[in-house]
């Protein structure tokens, strides 16, 4: 049996009732990443040496009758701009390229509390800046689907390395969609917890008003395990929501009956590639067969997020990037004439195009004669944004709309127009606006074979309501259980 | 062209970033087009409508002033580019 094939929580049990040691299973995981790792692309660092240290010190606590925790002897990976202490933590940029962490991120510690051991590091859109992991500093990651296609972005590694069976499921960030777009792109389950409910200690911040950690997966059982290990309070984040936390294994439901699923069909209405329009519509047909209420709901202002979106995320951007200075760490140029120009050349030659770009755009919404007119304009709208939600919740229990307009694209074809690229966010980063949880789950393939999304929208806090409709869907359909073929 | 060449170049002053004239170009260019993208929200009426900087209830989160151990300072240094005599050193900045 090819143990890397199975899911997270099949995987832990045989660990548990020692079917399997730890050992086979991160032989059987890092053998199939030296098979197809050299065509998918998907770890920048991996971190054998460790992972088979702790694989030994776990297996002596389980041999010795201790409890490993729920994720003992399972390992995952994490996306290179999560800091681990003594392991390289890139962010993909030639700025972190030799960067080495003095300390963990409050989720490392939190999941190797849990048992899990982490395999390496993954491939990422330069500072997390992207929809299709092409500006990474490093290397280009593949879709496993076609590999001649992006796997999505900005956490396109961290989707690919469960996509191809190379981790049972990964940690990720989203901004604007950087989980859900990927999860939907490399048909995986991927989940951006509401703002708050995962502790950003040890992230390394681009937009901070937006960004959230969340898992990658195979199943959405897997990712209620992994959102029950990473969530929670944390006084080294003073974002992090200090709110009782449920048992989200507990919304493993298989029953949507009466379920309120509400759809903004005016805003999902343009834009949107046929063969995902169709995957969509058979997914409300069958939520409904189910007994879900579909309610039509309006999202006025939601077409408004991208212009909201990239005015807010890169003024934050430009702001949390001002730290890299080339003077107290990450990369530094070689020959400079005073400091001024150490600073200049250091930051000209440590990012790449697009992290300039946003860096560009938002110094100019943040300088002076703009703001008001930019930055402000664009924090009030997001009020309107947060208000729209707010009422559609009044009327519904969830809200659906596909993961993006389009599958997976080809290297190069969106590159040249960032506006093109910009514009695959349109339906997750309406979610990153108001703060609130979205899950991205399997919904079927395009006429390319390339793997098509579905997303559901909650309101805050309420990750348990999403996990169910998801895991009712997926229960239905078994989308999920449909693996790439790698050539 | 919403935005300048000049602007640009301003602006790319202030970020402490160093565009090539091919680049100035290429950026000039999208981040007109971002702007002009970015000018839809001047179609929404925002009169009487607070601003939102994030999500949550919260404001000022104190902790407890307690003593904690804190980070080894030979291992902050480690990541410095340049160190001298237990410092991070830097070029000169007064004459």
């Amino acid at each position: 049996m090819d143990l890397y094939k199975l899911s997270l929580s099949e995987i832990a049990k045989k660990i548990k009732s020692k079917e399997v040691s730890i050992k086979d299973v991160l032989d059987s995981v890092y053998s199939r990443i030296e098979d197809v790792e050299s065509k998918i692309n998907a770890y920048v660092t991996l971190t054998k040496e460790n992972a088979y240290k702790r694989a030994e010190i776990l297996q002596i606590k389980l041999d010795a009758g201790e409890d490993i925790g729920v994720l003992g002897g399972v390992p995952i990976a994490i996306k290179d701009n999560i800091c681990i202490k003594d392991v390289k933590t890139t962010c993909s940029s030639r700025m972190l390229q030799n960067f080495v962490p003095p300390y963990t991120a409050t989720v490392v510690e939190k999941l190797e509390n849990m048992g899990a051991i982490v395999l390496g590091k993954t491939n990422m859109d330069e500072f997390a800046m992207g929809s299709s992991t092409e500006s990474s500093y490093i290397k280009k990651t593949c879709n496993p689907w076609d590999l001649s296609r992006v796997p999505g972005g900005s956490s396109g590694g961290s989707a690919a390395s469960v996509s191809a069976d190379m981790a049972y499921a990964s940690l990720g960030s989203d901004t604007g969609g950087s989980i859900r777009q990927p999860a939907s792109l490399c048909s995986v389950v991927g989940l951006k917890p509401t703002y708050g409910v995962v502790s950003r200690y040890g992230l390394v911040a681009f937009a901070s008003s937006l960004d959230q950690i969340g898992p990658f997966s195979k199943t959405v059982e897997d990712a209620a395990i992994m959102l029950n290990a990473i969530s929670g309070h944390d006084t080294m984040d003073s974002t992090s929501a200090d709110i009782e936390y449920p048992d989200y294994t507990k919304s493993l439901v298989n029953d949507v009956n009466g379920f309120k699923i509400g759809i903004p069909t005016k805003f999902i209405s343009e834009g949107l590639n046929p063969d995902v329009k169709k995957a969509y519509e058979e997914s409300i047909e069958l939520l409904k067969n189910k007994g879900a209420q579909i309610v039509e709901i309006d999202l006025d202002y939601a077409k408004y997020s991208l212009a909201v979106y990239y005015i807010l995320a890169t003024a934050e951007a430009s702001s949390n990037l001002g730290r890299y200075d080339g003077i107290k760490y990450g990369y530094r140029t070689k020959d400079f004439d005073d400091l001024t120009d150490l600073y200049k050349k250091s930051r000209t030659e440590g990012f790449g195009a697009e992290v300039k770009r946003r860096i560009i755009l938002g110094t100019y919404v943040l300088s002076s004669g703009y703001y008001d007119a930019y930055y402000k304009k664009a924090q009030q709208v997001r009020t309107l944004i947060i208000n729209d939600f707010k009422k559609a919740y009044e009327k519904v229990d969830v809200i659906m709309v596909p993961t993006a307009p389009n599958t997976a694209f080809k290297f190069g074809e969106k590159t040249e127009n960032p506006i093109e690229m910009y514009l695959e966010d349109i339906f997750t980063v309406p979610v990153n606006i108001a703060g609130l949880p979205g899950i991205s789950i399997p919904c079927g393939f395009d006429s390319k074979n390339m793997p098509i999304g579905l997303q559901f929208i909650a309101d805050a806090f309420e990750e348990s309501k999403l996990l169910r409709v998801a895991y009712t869907y997926e229960q239905n359909t078994g989308f999920h259980k449909i693996k790439p073929e790698i050539k | 062209m919403s935005v300048s060449k000049e602007q640009v170049k301003h602006i790319a002053n202030l970020a402490r970033l160093k565009l090539s004239d091919e680049e100035l170009e290429k950026y000039t260019n999208s981040l007109s087009d971002i702007v002009d993208f970015a000018e839809s929200l001047n179609e929404v009426d925002v009169s009487n409508v607070e601003p939102t900087a994030h999500i949550l209830k919260i404001q000022n989160v104190f902790r407890k002033d307690e003593l904690k151990e804190s980070f080894d300072r030979e291992e902050l240094f480690k990541n410095a580019p340049t160190k001298e005599s237990g410092c991070i050193s830097v070029p000169k900045v007064v004459e």
